[in-house]
């Protein structure tokens, strides 16, 4: 049986539990999911539906707010009782918070950010990114199960959910939870000062990343930017040097943009940038790297240095 | 306040990988290597956190004798001493054995908070630091954007997913991971880099592998998602197909 960790906030579940549960269901083995949280219910009844054999949910005041030590201890309890042989969780930033220690509490190792799974003989072998994309391994896990793996946003596609005609039980489950056990104590979250960009309404994007070398040479992107009428945005390093605000971001940490033009300039193509962009109709990546990640998910390539091919660029839009 | 910092020496940006004879690693022997880029935010953060409280910086890493060069640097950064665990596998050994070679130093060190980089470049795992607090009993908290500290407690302001953050508590000794751009990085001075050379780094032999273990079994280049169209050419005629194609194939120009 594979458990999966569905995540959920205020009733909704996200869409990376989806293509979790997505991943388990091309394993072909059972699948079952378990949500924590407080109330539970919109979250369950639409997991129900999902194509998996039970959901359980656990419901309980000390796991109203997310805290890691309240999930580590929680799910401890959920495999003792349910010894599944894979937990899959999806590869979210909460999952990051908790997910190791559940492992090292369990003696065991965590496969993280898979973008593929398969079975061979009796195990399971986890294909995930390693040098920012770079490169692809393909990883197994010394050990007996249970096995738990993290998957990629995007890795498995929601639309393949299988789903069953008939609802899942969904089944309620109880843990003990010792007083002071749970050492974090969360505040409400929040969103920063408003956006001021919303780069989602953009129809053309040219966005900048660690190639522009310094913020002296953003004047050549905004040349680009205004000869395309395009909006300028960035990858993550350019907002933490200060170079363009945090709300010119685009990636995991930032905007996630479907534009019908994305031109990445100078940018890598990692993921937490990717996942921010992949939507985008026409992809143009210029990168001095013939061999970076950006390229692989990009319609039209130029390898060469941005500081000769946009200039031209501007040039042949303004002939 | 005794601040740890562990930092990670991996393959700079740029390298050109090349898969090596074995498939499960790649060719490191002539790589060039740099401070793990979230480890370097971990590092500016723990200075500045002993600049407002007072106490020491201890930079902590494991991995091979390459390593030294990298803890050299962070003590010319500014970090009081440094702990290497040395040992060869170290460079690519799973999380699980990493975070258990630097558990044992950092126990006899006792410290008030360790930080670590939220991920490295190189493998990506995003596991050390979380490992790491379990097996020295701290509670932690990960991605973090800013640290207060006061009283024995840290409050510290999490980054959660699509621009919301959210501040949770927690009390000292404890583990934080640490995201790229909570801070502004300094660079090591002349007289940083002098005085490094009299800081101590004392080496720590690892202790044996855990069994349980992942292995990597093959590696390789990803497929192209995409049938990319190269152009090619000098930056003008490059510039010229490019714009051409915009215009007449993906018809994504703006047309006045």
């Amino acid at each position: 049986m594979i458990l999966v960790v569905a995540e959920q906030r205020d009733g909704a579940l996200n869409k990376a539990s989806i293509e979790a549960v997505v991943g388990a269901q091309q394993l072909g083995d059972a699948v079952k999911a378990v949500l924590f949280g407080g109330d539970l219910e919109p979250a369950a009844k639409e997991l129900a539906l999902s194509g998996v054999e039970a959901v359980l949910t656990v419901s309980d005041a000390a796991l109203a707010d997310y805290t890691a030590d309240g999930h580590v201890i929680a799910l401890e309890q959920v495999i003792a009782a349910e010894s599944p042989e894979l937990v899959l969780l999806p590869h979210t930033y909460q999952t990051r918070d908790f997910a190791p220690a559940l492992a090292t509490r369990l003696a065991r190792p965590i496969v993280t950010d898979c973008v593929g799974l398969r079975r061979e003989g009796t195990t399971v072998t986890f294909t995930r990114p390693m040098f920012q994309g770079k490169v692809l391994a393909d990883v197994v896990v010394e050990a007996g199960p249970p096995w738990l793996a993290t998957v990629q946003a995007g890795a498995f596609k929601a639309e393949a959910l299988e789903k069953r005609s008939s609802p899942a039980p969904i089944v309620p489950v109880k843990v003990e939870i010792a007083d002071g056990a749970i050492r974090q104590r969360p505040e409400a979250p929040f969103r920063e000062a408003r956006q001021a960009v919303d780069l989602t309404r953009a129809d053309r994007i040219v966005a900048v990343g660690r190639g522009i070398k310094g913020e002296e040479h953003l004047e050549i992107a905004r040349g680009l930017a205004s000869a395309l009428d395009a909006e300028l945005a960035a990858s993550r390093p350019i907002c933490d040097n200060g170079w363009l605000p945090m709300d010119r971001q685009i990636g995991s940490s930032g905007q996630t943009v479907a534009p019908r033009l994305y031109v990445a300039l100078g940018i890598s193509g990692a993921i937490q940038h990717v996942v921010g962009m992949k939507g985008a109709k026409v992809i143009v990546a210029v990168n001095k790297d013939p061999e970076a990640p950006i390229f692989e998910i990009s319609d039209y390539g130029i390898v060469g240095d941005l500081f000769d091919v946009v200039p031209a660029i501007i040039k042949e839009l303004s002939a | 306040m005794q601040i740890a910092v562990c930092i990670k020496q991996v393959v700079t940006r740029e390298a050109q990988l090349r898969i090596d004879e074995g498939r499960a690693w790649i060719r490191d022997q002539d790589a060039s290597y740099e401070m793990n880029e979230p480890d370097a935010y971990a590092l500016e953060e723990a200075l500045r956190l002993r600049e407002r409280h007072g106490g020491d910086v201890v930079a902590c890493s494991a991995g091979p004798a390459r390593v030294g060069q990298l803890l050299r640097e962070a003590l010319a950064r500014g970090a009081d001493r440094a702990i290497h665990v040395e040992g060869d596998d170290l460079a690519r050994a799973d999380a699980l054995t990493v975070a258990g070679a630097l558990a044992g130093p950092l126990r006899e060190a006792g410290v008030d908070l360790v930080l670590t980089g939220l991920q490295s470049d190189d493998q990506g795992f995003g596991q050390v630091g979380v490992i790491l607090a379990e097996l020295l009993g701290l509670p932690s908290a990960t991605i973090i954007m800013d640290v207060e500290v006061s009283d024995g407690a840290a409050r510290v302001k999490r980054e959660l997913e699509n621009g919301w953050f959210q501040w949770v508590a927690l009390p000292l000794p404890a583990l934080l991971t640490i995201q790229s751009g909570i801070n502004q990085l300094r660079y090591a001075t002349l007289k940083g880099i002098m005085a490094a050379k009299k800081k101590e780094i004392r080496k720590v032999a690892p202790p044996a592998p855990p069994d349980t273990r992942q292995r990597i079994t093959g590696l390789r280049v990803p497929e192209r998602a995409k049938q990319t169209h190269f152009l090619e050419g000098t930056p003008a005629e490059t510039a010229r197909e490019l714009v051409r194609r915009l215009r007449e194939d993906a018809r994504v120009l703006r047309e006045d």
